[in-house]
């Protein structure tokens, strides 16, 4: 066994919002695998890129308050949230490339008594997928598992903002993270869907802007796996769920057709294979029903 | 030299071989060097195997735009794609179409296939229609957005008596949407437009951006009017980053289509009718005050002001918040938000001790600072020296592209 893996958790604000079920899953898995997780429970939002849009230089200060308490800890920092990911990953970009602008920015932060460090100790900010894969080991997950999720078929949904893009994003040093999902599903003994959506855009940041290019992205990805046999979808993204799972019924209008397909959060699949049971995992809090799920889970079992 | 194989979309406008729609796969063997491009291996297929075999090219050099395709699902320039690293690419995915027992595998790109050597995948662009194998029609998709956002500079005001005198600064800041020579591989990435083909599309805006940022411009706003409001324009981008990635110049056109939705909403104070600024403001106000986000609040707030106080509310806002109603019924009913921050915009709990107050200053300071940097013009990651706002360019950097001239004439 190696050493216990421990860190700064940002849960961002949806996990703890309009998908309840991600938070409470996340702590169980985590219990369950032995990551010990210190909540960063002063930081603020990423701003989803929404914040970026509107002022650059106030997102990249809020994201540095988040870096700052998450080094603050002297812990790695992971959170819940591909969109997270890809907004606070833009943000580091821009606090990376200039010494003046990181000093320009710390400044600002300087009255709470914390300070943004590049590279401190080897800092990294990671999702809980990138995490799972690189420094918790998908060996080690699978010694984890027990109760393999034999048949149960499951497409991969990644969420644009842990894809694209590569350049920002770690490809250099980790190219094979548009690959990890379908390498977790693996090291849970379930089947991988490989259908046309996984690395496309659940359609999430135009809901409330254009609603039918919105739901129509939706709509055709979950047709697509239903196409191609999934028993469900799963996803590292909160944003994307809403879109895909809360949304399913009105994207179901769009594109014309019935759907009813479940999509899981990745803590939620990890915590099937831990052991733990779809309730304990809120899955009856998700809108298109996880019966299906359920039962083959519980034939496993 | 190296043996790799090509698995080739092709497609026939008039099939004459009994194949029913004309469009089919198939793979041709070439030999070359892994530093010659996917373009070299398809000339090299079409020269000694068949001659039908179609693709628009010409400088060969990632400077006139012609070959773009997809190579393994990736839209880009064949020219500018090392076959080599094509055919480590398509090992290097094939992991995630493996069926790893009784899958009945889909398609990413390519029907999975058992071969020992990963065929290379080639297609036409994406978001076009295909006239003949790689070749695309332009023309109906992205040349008519492209005149769409009028690619021309509209000055107002007495002409000068020479010519327009203009600070080099203020022409850097274009620069990175002047680099697009036009090639379609942003529209062909575009997943907007897969769901919206009347989308106006990233090559198009990234155009707009680069006149809308013009000093010698006199157009902004009403360009800035025009795409705000179309249901299709600036708003209908679901940034999902994949022109930043296809684009083999750089441009990345999303982030000029963030750059135009910042100024027509907050520099000029355009309320569209898609309520894209609205959202923004929303959110923005939304965390200042509350640090993570009131989800109820953000939804009600980005519809309100086409509600609140009038005796018209827009239809677009009572539609916006009508929409959402069987949602949050289905919500309430599976638990999901069956508590009082979620049903009450507004009670959503503020962060906790002082952290709420350091998000506050945090924003009082930005009402007087609003630094871009932008790393096309400092060069990403490179430490150091430019000050934020990007002094000390080099010349090379502010230097044109080729394509100056096209949009001039």
């Amino acid at each position: 066994m190696t050493e216990k893996i421990k860190v700064a958790y940002w849960p961002g604000c949806v996990s703890r919002g309009f998908t309840p079920e991600l938070h409470g899953s996340m702590e169980l898995a985590a219990d369950a695998l032995g990551i010990e997780m210190v909540t960063l429970d002063r930081a603020n939002c990423s701003g989803a890129g929404v914040i970026a849009e509107h002022n650059q230089e106030l997102a990249d200060t809020l994201n540095a308050r988040t870096f700052a308490l998450a080094q603050q800890t002297d812990l790695p920092m992971m959170n819940i949230c591909s969109t997270c990911q890809g907004a606070q990953s833009e943000c580091q970009e821009r606090l990376d490339a200039d010494t003046a602008y990181r000093d320009h920015i710390n400044e600002t932060i300087k009255p709470e008594g914390i300070e943004y460090v590049k590279g401190k100790d080897g800092w990294t900010n990671k999702n809980f997928l990138w995490l799972l894969v690189e420094d918790y080991g998908l060996d080690k997950l699978a010694e984890q598992v027990k109760r393999p999720l034999s048949g149960l078929r499951v497409g991969p949904f990644y969420g644009c903002y842990v894809l694209r893009p590569k350049g920002r994003l770690g490809y250099d040093e980790h190219p094979d993270r548009d690959l990890y999902m379908e390498r977790v599903i693996r090291a849970l003994g379930a089947k991988v869907v490989d259908y046309d959506g996984a690395r496309r855009c659940c359609g999430f940041p135009v809901i409330t802007m254009n609603r039918e290019t919105s739901l129509r992205q939706a709509g055709t990805h979950v047709s697509d796996a239903i196409d191609a046999g999934a028993d469900c979808l799963v996803t590292p993204c909160p944003l994307c769920h809403l879109n895909l799972d809360m949304q399913q019924p009105e994207a179901a209008k769009v594109v014309g057709r019935d759907l009813g397909l479940a999509v899981l959060h990745l803590p939620q699949l990890v915590g099937l294979a831990l052991g733990f049971e779809p309730k304990q995992l809120g899955m009856p809090k998700h809108i298109a029903s996880t019966l299906t799920v359920e039962d083959r889970v519980s034939a496993l079992a | 030299m190296a043996e790799y194989t090509l698995k080739v979309r092709r497609y026939q406008p008039e099939p004459d071989d009994g194949k029913a729609d004309g469009a089919y796969w198939e793979s041709f063997d070439v030999e070359l060097d892994e530093t010659l491009s996917i373009l070299d291996g398809i000339l090299q297929a079409k020269n000694d195997q068949d001659g039908t075999l179609a693709v628009r090219c010409s400088c060969r050099a990632a400077i006139c735009g012609s070959c773009g395709v997809k190579v393994n699902g990736q839209s880009t320039l064949a020219c500018k794609t090392k076959i080599g690293e094509a055919a480590d690419e398509a090992a290097r995915i094939a992991e995630a179409s493996e069926t790893n027992g009784d899958g009945a595998a889909g398609t990413r790109g390519s029907e999975a296939e058992d071969v020992a050597r990963p065929e290379i995948v080639v297609e036409p662009m994406g978001n076009m229609p295909v006239i003949k194998d790689l070749v695309t029609d332009m023309e109906s998709t992205h040349w008519e957005k492209y005149r769409r956002v009028s690619p021309w500079l509209m000055p107002t005001g007495p002409e000068p008596e020479r010519e327009h005198i203009v600070e080099p600064e203020a022409m850097v800041d274009v620069t990175q949407s002047v680099a697009c020579i036009q090639c379609g591989a942003c529209v062909s990435a575009c997943l907007s437009m897969e769901a919206d083909p009347d989308f106006v599309g990233p090559a198009a805006l990234a155009k707009a951006y680069r006149f809308i940022g013009d000093p010698r411009d006199g157009q902004q706003e009403e360009r800035l009017y025009d795409l705000a409001n179309d249901p299709h324009g600036i708003y209908d981008c679901t940034h999902c980053f994949s022109c930043i990635d296809a684009c083999p110049k750089g441009v990345a056109p999303m982030n000029q289509i963030m750059r135009l939705r910042r100024i027509a909403g907050d520099v000029h104070g355009i309320e569209d009718v898609n309520n894209g600024h609205n959202h923004e403001l929303a959110f923005v106000k939304n965390i200042e005050d509350k640090g993570t986000l009131d989800e109820s609040l953000l939804l009600q707030e980005s519809f309100a002001p086409g509600i609140k106080g009038k005796l018209m509310p827009t239809k677009r806002a009572i539609k916006g918040l009508l929409e959402s109603i069987p949602t949050a019924i289905r919500g309430i009913r599976t638990g999901k938000m069956r508590s009082l921050p979620k049903l009450i915009p507004g009670v959503h709990k503020k962060l906790p001790g002082d952290a709420q107050d350091q998000v506050k200053r945090i924003y009082e300071h930005a009402e007087e600072h609003s630094t871009e940097l932008n790393l096309y013009i400092i060069g990403e990651g490179g430490e150091e020296e430019g000050a934020p706002g990007g002094e000390d360019v080099p010349a090379a950097e502010i230097a044109p592209e080729p394509d100056e001239p096209k949009e001039l004439a």
